[in-house]
C-alpha cells in the first residue's frame, strides 16, 4: 500500500490557528504530508436523543464510507459530545489498523469542567487526540509509558500528563508498520 | 505487560460486542466474543480466559446462570456481570455467586478501565500466589529429612504413598528418631499442606489440661478460663492434627479422641455448641501400641482407628550409613544459624560418631554436633569437642573457663534452656546463671 498523505476533515469551525498546529505537528509525527479540508454533513442524523450525543460508531463507517481511501489516512475532527453504546462518552476513536478515525474537542475544553477556559491547553489536548487516533490506524495499541501520546486517557487530566508525540518503543513500531504498509 | 491478559465478553447486542471489543484491543488486550451465554460457554470449555465480561440479561441462559456454571468449572475464573437494569438484588446475587464486580452500562471509561486494571492485579496475585506455592511445597520437601540408607528411604517411600491419602497415620520409632519430622513430611506433601499442621505432646500434659487444649473451652468453663479458646482441633481445620506420645493418654481421653475421630465434631469443654473440623489425624508413640491393646491400657478401637497406616522410623544405630550426612546436614544449619563459617569435622572424630551407639538417636547426634560448634574452635570438629565418653572428657587442653561453659550449655540444652530447671540442676541462683550465659555468649538456636 501507498500511503501518500494523512487527511484531516474539520466537522466545524475550529479556527485558523488550532487547525494549523494540529496539521503542522501531525505532519511532523508521521512524515506524511497533511491535507485539512472542510465536510458539511447534516450531523443531526448522528443524533441519539436518548443519550444526548452522537453515535461515533455510525460517525466514523460513515467517514469510512465517504472519505477513506487507501492511501492516505483520515481522521474526522467534531466538536460534538461523542458516544459508544457501551462507555458513557469517548474523546475519538479509530480502526485499528485500519484507513480512519474520528476525534472531538467537545469535552476538550476546561469549561466543560467548570474552569476557566485556556485556549493553549484545548490545542494541546485536542492535537494529542488527533495523533493518538492516528496511531490506532497505523497499528498502534494504548501505551504504558505515561508520557507517550498512545497512553489510554479517560479524562482530560489524563491528556494534560501526556505529551504530544510517540514514545520510541512506539514510535519504533509505527516505523516498522509504517514500512511495511508503504 | 508481562503476559497479554485475555478477555471474552458474552453479550447479545452486536454494538456493545464491537465496542468492547475495539476498546479491549486497542488497549492490548486478547479479546474474544460470544452472542449468547451457551456459545461463550462452548469457548471456554475449548480455551481459557482471564477474565469474562458477560451481560445478565440475555435471551436464553441468562448472566448469572452463565456465572454459576463458569464457577463449577474453574472457581477463580474472573468474571465480571454487565446490566443496563441495575438492581441491588442482582448486584448482590451476582457477587454471592461469585462475580469479581458488577458495572452498569453504559459505562464511564474510566470505571471500565479501573475495573479492568483491578482484575489484572488479581490475576497477577493469583498466579503469583501459584508460583509461592510451589515453592513452599519445594522448600518444605527437603526440609530436615537426611538419610541415604535403605532403611531411610522405604520410610521416604511410605511417606509419599500415604501422603496423598486421607488415612490415619501411627509413626513408631524410638525416641529421638525424628517422628514428628515424618509427620511433618506427610502434611508438606499432602493437599492439606497450605492448612496448619498442629502438634499436642500429649505426654506433657495431664488428663484435664489435654482436654482442654484439644477440644478448648468455653470463658468460665474452668477457674483461670477467662477467654473462650479454640481447641487444636478446632485450629486444625482442613490440615493436620499431630498427637505425640500417643500412648501416654488416658482411658477417658482414648474414649473422647474416639468419638471425636468418628464424628470429626466435639463440644468446647464448659461449651453446649457441637464444633465440626476436619482434620487428619497422625500420632506418633515411642511404645508398642499392639501389647497396650493386648495388656488391655490402649482402646482396640481406638487403636484400629488410629492405625491405618504405621510407619516405623528406624533407630540411627540401624542406620550408620546416614551419620556423615546427618554430621554434614547439622554442621551446615548451625553455622548458617549461628552466623559462623561453614566448617568441617576431623576424620577421627567422625569415625568416633560413627562407633557411638546414640541411644538417644538424631535428637543426640544434633545436639552433639550444636555443642561442637558452639564450643569449638571455629575451624574443624575435633574429638575433643564431643561428649563421646571416656577419651572426650579426659582432654586435658580445656581450660577451667571452657570446662564450665560445655557443662552449662550441656545442662541447659539437657532442660531445654529452662533457666529454673538449669539453675536449680547447677545449684546456682538465676542471677548467676544468666551472667554466666553472658559471659560466654551461650546462645538458643531455634
Amino acid at each position: 500500500m501507498d500511503l501518500k498523505n494523512i487527511v484531516l476533515i474539520s466537522f466545524g469551525y475550529f479556527g485558523k490557528e488550532l487547525s494549523e498546529i494540529i496539521s503542522r505537528d501531525v505532519e511532523h509525527e508521521f512524515s506524511l504530508p497533511v491535507i485539512l479540508q472542510e465536510g458539511h454533513w447534516d450531523l443531526s442524523e448522528f443524533y441519539n436523543p436518548l443519550r444526548r450525543q452522537y453515535d461515533a460508531n455510525r460517525l466514523l463507517d460513515k467517514i469510512d464510507e465517504s472519505f477513506a481511501t487507501i492511501n492516505s489516512k483520515t481522521i474526522g475532527l467534531f466538536n460534538v459530545d461523542l458516544f459508544i453504546p457501551i462507555l458513557t462518552y469517548i474523546f475519538g476513536q479509530a480502526y485499528l489498523n485500519g484507513r480512519c478515525g474520528i476525534a472531538s474537542v467537545y469535552r476538550l475544553s476546561n469549561e466543560r469542567y467548570g474552569i476557566i477556559n485556556d485556549d493553549q491547553i484545548l490545542v494541546n489536548r485536542f492535537r494529542k487526540e488527533v495523533i493518538h487516533e492516528l496511531g490506532h490506524t497505523f497499528g498502534l495499541i494504548h501505551c504504558t509509558n505515561t508520557t507517550c501520546v498512545m497512553r489510554s486517557s479517560t479524562y482530560v487530566e489524563d491528556i494534560d500528563q501526556k505529551k504530544h508525540f510517540l514514545c520510541h518503543k512506539c514510535r519504533s513500531v509505527l516505523e516498522k508498520n509504517h514500512l511495511s504498509q508503504d | 505487560m508481562a503476559k497479554k491478559i485475555s478477555i471474552l465478553i458474552v453479550d447479545d447486542e452486536e454494538s456493545v460486542r464491537d465496542s468492547l471489543f475495539n476498546w479491549f484491543v486497542e488497549d492490548g488486550y486478547r479479546v474474544e466474543c460470544a452472542e449468547n451465554a451457551k456459545k461463550g460457554l462452548a469457548i471456554l470449555e475449548s480455551e481459557s480466559f482471564d477474565i469474562v465480561l458477560a451481560d445478565i440479561k440475555m435471551p436464553g441462559m441468562d448472566g448469572l446462570e452463565m456465572l454459576r456454571r463458569i464457577k463449577a468449572i474453574r472457581k477463580e475464573s474472573i468474571v465480571i456481570m454487565m446490566t443496563a437494569f441495575a438492581t441491588v438484588d442482582t448486584a448482590v446475587q451476582a457477587l454471592k455467586d461469585g462475580a469479581f464486580d458488577y458495572i452498569t452500562k453504559p459505562f464511564d471509561p474510566d470505571d471500565l478501565s479501573h475495573l479492568i486494571r483491578n482484575a489484572s492485579k488479581q490475576i497477577s496475585l493469583i498466579e503469583e500466589n501459584e508460583i509461592l506455592k510451589e515453592k513452599v511445597i519445594s522448600l518444605e520437601n527437603v526440609e530436615d529429612m537426611v538419610g541415604e540408607s535403605e532403611a531411610m528411604q522405604q520410610v521416604l517411600k511410605e511417606i509419599e504413598s500415604v501422603a496423598q491419602s486421607n488415612a490415619s497415620v501411627i509413626i513408631t520409632g524410638e525416641s529421638g528418631t525424628g517422628k514428628e519430622l515424618v509427620a511433618r513430611a506427610i502434611h508438606a506433601n499432602s493437599s492439606r499442606r497450605f492448612f496448619p499442621m498442629v502438634s499436642v505432646h500429649c505426654g506433657s500434659l495431664t488428663e484435664s489440661l489435654l482436654e482442654s487444649e484439644l477440644f478448648g473451652h468455653e470463658k468460665g468453663a474452668f477457674t483461670g478460663a477467662i477467654y473462650n479458646r479454640k481447641g487444636r482441633f478446632e485450629m486444625a481445620d482442613s490440615g493436620t492434627i499431630f498427637l505425640d506420645e500417643i500412648a501416654t493418654i488416658s482411658p477417658k481421653m482414648q474414649v473422647e479422641l474416639l468419638r471425636v475421630l468418628e464424628s470429626k465434631s466435639f463440644v468446647r469443654v464448659g461449651g453446649n455448641k457441637e464444633i465440626t473440623s476436619d482434620f487428619r489425624v497422625i500420632c506418633a508413640t515411642n511404645r508398642d501400641l499392639k501389647t497396650m491393646v493386648e495388656k488391655g491400657t490402649f482402646r482396640e478401637d481406638l487403636y484400629y482407628r488410629l492405625n491405618v497406616v504405621n510407619i516405623t522410623v528406624p533407630p540411627l544405630r540401624e542406620r550408620i550409613k546416614d551419620i556423615p550426612l546427618l554430621v554434614e546436614y547439622f554442621i551446615r544449619k548451625y553455622c548458617t544459624a549461628m552466623n559462623k563459617p561453614l566448617i568441617t569435622i576431623e576424620p577421627t572424630a567422625l569415625k568416633r560418631i560413627e562407633e557411638f551407639p546414640f541411644p538417644g538417636n538424631i535428637r543426640e547426634l544434633e545436639n552433639m554436633i550444636e555443642r561442637a560448634i558452639v564450643v569449638g574452635n571455629g575451624k574443624k570438629i575435633t574429638l575433643k569437642d564431643l561428649p563421646l565418653g571416656k577419651t572426650a572428657v579426659q582432654t586435658t587442653t580445656e581450660s577451667l573457663d571452657e570446662l564450665e561453659k560445655n557443662h552449662i550449655y550441656q545442662i541447659l540444652l539437657r532442660y531445654n534452656w529452662n533457666i529454673s530447671a538449669t539453675a536449680k540442676a547447677l545449684k546456682v541462683d538465676r542471677v548467676t546463671l544468666y551472667n554466666k550465659i553472658r559471659k560466654y555468649d551461650l546462645k538458643q538456636i531455634e
